[in-house]
């Protein structure tokens, strides 16, 4: 038992050194999806019910998919900002 | 600054962060004197006391039930914030434009996502609704039967379209239920008032242990926080949805 | 045995800490920032769980075998954790929030190139 908490709790660390680095946007949500459901697993392996009910459906499930709809809103803000640049004499900025 | 003289900064401040850390684990005491009195106290007294079977549950909600009154609020607001944030500019949000994701342009998914998506709904609202109801008894609560209710509402927009889900959660009724939450857990907390006791004092009958009835205010604050856990995170995430998949505006 | 699983721990918390704070200095996108946010809060449950962890003992639920009154694992520390993730939740959606407002606005996500603030 010992032994897996040990090696859980390197992977926590491993985990999250792999979601500081990955610095490309959208191989975010995987990173830390994984991190949640290492998390998971670590507080079950330290006896804590509770908290691993709690983190699991946040990590997996809310954060990756608030992330990726931010990303794909951000997406398209970038493209209707290309296509209204495209199109100056037209359509200015009406701000 | 520029960022090779933030780097030198942030390594300075990363030394003594570490430094400060090391001097700080060496100092505690070891593991035979980090027994708490408090957790002798919570363990022994959380069942004779409280007829509450799980003591995580009854720590948060009736020993130190007002800080997760704090917390819970800390959630509505930033639900709040969030909505605000998100619905600026909405006088054109009806306008469609060239590139916006219609119906007849959204993607639909498979047969086979969606029968098994039908067929998980219900076992996944009931495994939710267990979990909250029986918060004071076995692993669970408000906050994670929440947030596994607001998940199993989300499935529905992955196995049909955004206009079904859409359908199904009439927006003024979440936002009815989210409130209600809300102001209900204060509501339980002032009951204690009409005994003159604190606010959050557990007064009702506490009846047996084991039972779903049991420890008194424990499952009704249990099932006002997991509706207002439900309802925030399903404005949340139909603010996000909203957003990025009509007709966005300038 | 129990003083390798606490230090263990102390260590994984700090080394959260120093990275996650090391990915907001260097971050160049504001959701990568948000996200070693989420790795800086994962670093307190790390060291809430092994301030509260007994070697050998169950989780603090007596139902069962585990009897009222028997020893158990800290649950003061485990309620802390719980409204807290939760919590974190909805703060990194907020955080999310302004940044899609900010990218609307000035077109990056660059948390360099960010002068909003002008005399």
């Amino acid at each position: 038992m010992i032994l897996i908490q040990l090696m859980l709790l390197l992977l926590v660390a491993i985990s999250g050194t792999a979601v500081v680095f990955a610095r490309d946007p959208s191989t975010q949500p995987v990173g830390i999806g994984f991190f949640g459901l290492i998390l998971t697993v670590m507080f079950m392996a330290f006896r804590a019910p509770d908290v691993a009910l709690s983190q699991i459906v946040i990590g997996t499930v809310g954060l990756p998919l608030m992330i990726l709809l931010a990303l794909a809103k951000m997406r398209r803000d970038a493209q209707q900002r290309e296509t209204a640049e495209k199109r100056p004499a037209k359509e200015g900025p009406a701000r | 600054m520029n960022s090779s003289m933030r780097m030198v900064l942030f390594f300075f401040g990363a030394a003594g962060i570490a430094l400060l850390l090391v001097c700080a684990f060496v100092r505690l005491p070891g593991p035979q004197n980090l027994r708490s009195r408090y957790l002798k106290r919570i363990n022994d007294g959380a069942v004779p006391e409280r007829n509450a079977t799980d003591a995580v549950t009854a720590v948060n909600f009736d020993y130190r039930g007002f800080d997760t009154v704090g917390e819970e609020f800390i959630l509505f607001v930033s639900v709040m914030g969030s909505m605000v944030l998100l619905r600026q500019a909405s006088e054109k949000r009806d306008q469609p434009l060239p590139d916006a994701i219609t119906p007849a342009r959204d993607v639909p998914a498979s047969d086979a996502v969606r029968l098994w998506i039908l067929m998980m709904v219900a076992p996944k609202i009931l495994f939710g609704i267990y979990i909250v109801s029986h918060g004071q008894l076995t692993p669970g609560g408000g906050f994670q039967g929440g947030v596994i209710l607001a998940s199993s509402a989300l499935i529905i927009y992955v196995g049909e379209n955004f206009e079904v889900f859409k359908k199904i959660l009439s927006h003024p009724l979440i936002e009815t239920a989210e409130g209600a939450g809300a102001g209900l857990f204060v509501l339980i907390g002032m009951i204690a008032w009409f005994w003159g006791r604190p606010f959050l004092t557990n007064t009702l009958p506490l009846g047996q242990t084991n039972e779903l009835t049991s420890a008194g205010t424990i499952p009704l604050i249990s099932l006002a926080t997991g509706l207002e856990v439900t309802a925030g995170f399903l404005l949340l995430l139909f603010a996000f949805l909203q957003e990025t998949l009509t007709a966005s505006s300038e | 045995m129990e003083h390798v699983i606490l230090y263990s721990g102390f260590a994984v918390a700090g080394w959260l800490l120093l990275i996650g704070l090391y990915g907001i200095v260097t971050s160049t996108h504001l959701v990568h920032l948000c996200l070693c946010l989420a790795v800086v809060q994962a670093s307190t449950y790390v060291l809430l769980t092994v301030i509260g962890y007994r070697p050998g003992l169950p989780a603090p639920v007596f139902v069962d075998h585990v009897r009222p009154g028997s020893p158990a694992v800290d649950p003061v520390v485990q309620a802390l954790m719980l409204t807290d993730i939760v919590v974190e939740a909805t703060v990194v959606a907020l955080l999310l929030a302004i940044t899609v407002q900010l990218h609307k606005k000035t077109g990056s996500a660059d948390p360099n190139h960010v002068n909003l603030m002008r005399g």
